[in-house]
């Protein structure tokens, strides 16, 4: 497998806050590969290690042990994200902006050169619906619209591998439609996505493999087809067996 | 240099669309227009108060600028979260703190450039006569000091995570500094032991701010200061921001950011 996403041996302790406290350990020795092209649903209950391993992916938490590349540049260079886009599972963007504003400093973030740059927010602020109020402020915007302005963000520089975190969480129906469909579009483009639900049916409908993270380490990973028939359920009930919850027989 | 340039840029936006420089600005025009419309006692000597009061207004007003612009950089960044998907691009922590200096310092440096052409305009129409040399070198000086005061105040706002916190124990410690800090080696003299050589080792180490402040010497339209002393103030400036910069930098590139 052409590896895009590599996690070798992950370990990430949080030191305690207090003095006499016991440090937190949020991921131990976490392995996990994610090839070019793939929809990777990255699973786990809440406190599992989800987030601590993304934040590591994107630069924000040093690993205490092991490693993680992107397309095999150490994350802990900044440059291993030239070719990512993320998407928060809440919108965090600077209110004082513009979108068309927002969509250029990040751009030139990315050193897209000028033309390009006013190509990309176009057909970005396109994509998202968001043409029409590409010159009102942010803060002015409806969660949704803040949502879609993530994902403008997220595809600014045309990324090959895109992390989302929850990425439908808040959004409306018609909202989570159109997260799927540009999913399903950047999958087409073959285009690397790398995204953590708590949404097991959409899971099911868009990733080609997931991995199940429990108490830090990966307790379940493969095709999800391949987990509905080795468990002989649906992928809600996988997770629940492999999380310690029983689950009723169907 | 690219992202270091992006990132002032948005630190400048922010403080032309917040209506802080405005409120000051307004402020410093109103009270030396009342100032200087008043002849107190028929005495053509008072436009050196004028002076006096209007360059303290304004060296006030830099400082309070500067400093409540540089405390909330980073602080409201990881508040507002949008250090998250900031540092999910090809950025470095270091281009973020020099980034954030480079906006604070350009925002301070062009309002300060407003403050002292509003004092200009008033002094020249009062005294029909105008030391350019000496405004000038009085200007630059300035922003070399208010570039200390940002790298501080940056160098803070990593280590506190409330602003308003950080901006009132940096303003504490520069008002210190422009006060104290030039007695300090006296001080210490007077001091027996290990605390005087504490204070007079203090006194080798603190950034002397006052080096910067030649208000006097426009105020009674002394000479010039030589131009070797201006450039050794600079680069004792830029030693001291570079120095509070590479720290902010260390601390903070270690630190764990978490969503």
């Amino acid at each position: 497998m052409n590896a895009v996403l590599e996690i070798v041996d992950l370990r990430v302790e949080y030191p305690s806050r207090d003095l006499r406290g016991q440090s937190k350990l949020a991921v131990n020795g976490l392995n996990l590969q994610v090839g070019q092209g793939e929809v990777f649903g990255f699973l786990g209950p809440n406190g599992a290690g989800k987030t601590t391993t993304m934040n590591v992916l994107l630069g924000f938490v040093n690993p205490t042990a092991g490693s993680a590349s992107i397309f095999g540049v150490d994350v802990l260079k900044p440059i291993a994200r030239q070719r990512i886009g993320y998407l928060p599972e809440l919108t965090y963007y600077y209110k004082f902006l513009n979108t068309e504003e927002l969509l250029r400093f990040y751009a030139k973030i990315f050193k897209i050169p000028r033309g390009e740059r006013e190509r990309r927010i176009d057909a970005v602020l396109k994509l998202v619906e968001l043409e029409h109020a590409r010159k009102r402020l942010i803060k002015t915007y409806s969660k949704g619209m803040q949502q879609r302005v993530g994902l403008a963000q997220a595809l600014i520089n045309d990324p090959d591998l895109l992390i989302l975190d929850e990425p439908t969480s808040g959004l409306d129906p018609l909202g989570r439609m159109k997260v799927r469909e540009i999913i399903q579009r950047l999958k087409e483009q073959g285009k690397t996505v790398f995204f953590s639900s708590h949404e097991l049916g959409e899971v099911e409908t868009v990733c080609d493999r997931v991995a199940i993270l429990h108490e830090g380490k990966v307790r379940e990973e493969g095709r999800v087809a391949d987990l509905i028939a080795k468990h002989q359920c649906n992928l809600e009930q996988v997770f629940l067996k492999i999380v310690g919850v029983p689950t009723q027989s169907t | 240099m690219n992202n270091v340039f992006a990132l002032a840029g948005v630190v400048i936006k922010e403080l032309y669309r917040r209506k802080d420089f405005y409120v000051l600005f307004v402020m410093i025009g109103l009270i030396t227009l009342i100032l200087g419309s008043v002849n107190l006692f028929n005495d053509d000597e008072i436009i050196r108060y004028l002076k006096e009061i209007c360059l303290l207004l304004i060296w006030i007003s830099s400082l309070v600028m500067a400093i409540t612009t540089a405390a909330r950089q980073i602080p409201a960044e990881r508040e507002s979260r949008t250090i998250f998907p900031l540092l999910a691009k090809p950025v470095s922590r270091a281009q973020l703190i020099a980034g954030k200096f480079m906006g604070c310092w350009l925002a301070c440096g062009a309002a300060l450039v407003c403050f002292y052409l509003f004092y200009g305009v008033i002094v020249a129409s009062r005294e029909h006569s105008f030391a350019i040399i000496q405004f000038l070198q009085a200007i630059w000086l300035h922003w070399a000091c208010l570039g200390v005061v940002t790298a501080m105040v940056l160098l803070g706002s990593v280590v506190f995570t409330a602003p308003s916190s950080n901006a009132t124990i940096c303003f504490i410690i520069v008002v210190g500094l422009l006060f104290v800090g030039q007695y300090l080696n006296r001080i210490a003299t007077n001091i027996a032991g290990i605390p005087g050589t504490i204070v007079h080792a203090l006194y080798f180490l603190i950034p002397h701010l006052e080096f910067f402040d030649i208000r006097n010497i426009i105020i009674h339209d002394w000479p010039p200061v030589n131009v070797f002393a201006v450039a050794g103030a600079t680069l004792y400036a830029a030693l001291y921001a570079f120095m509070l910069l590479s720290i902010a930098w260390g601390i903070f590139r270690r630190k764990a950011l978490t969503l």
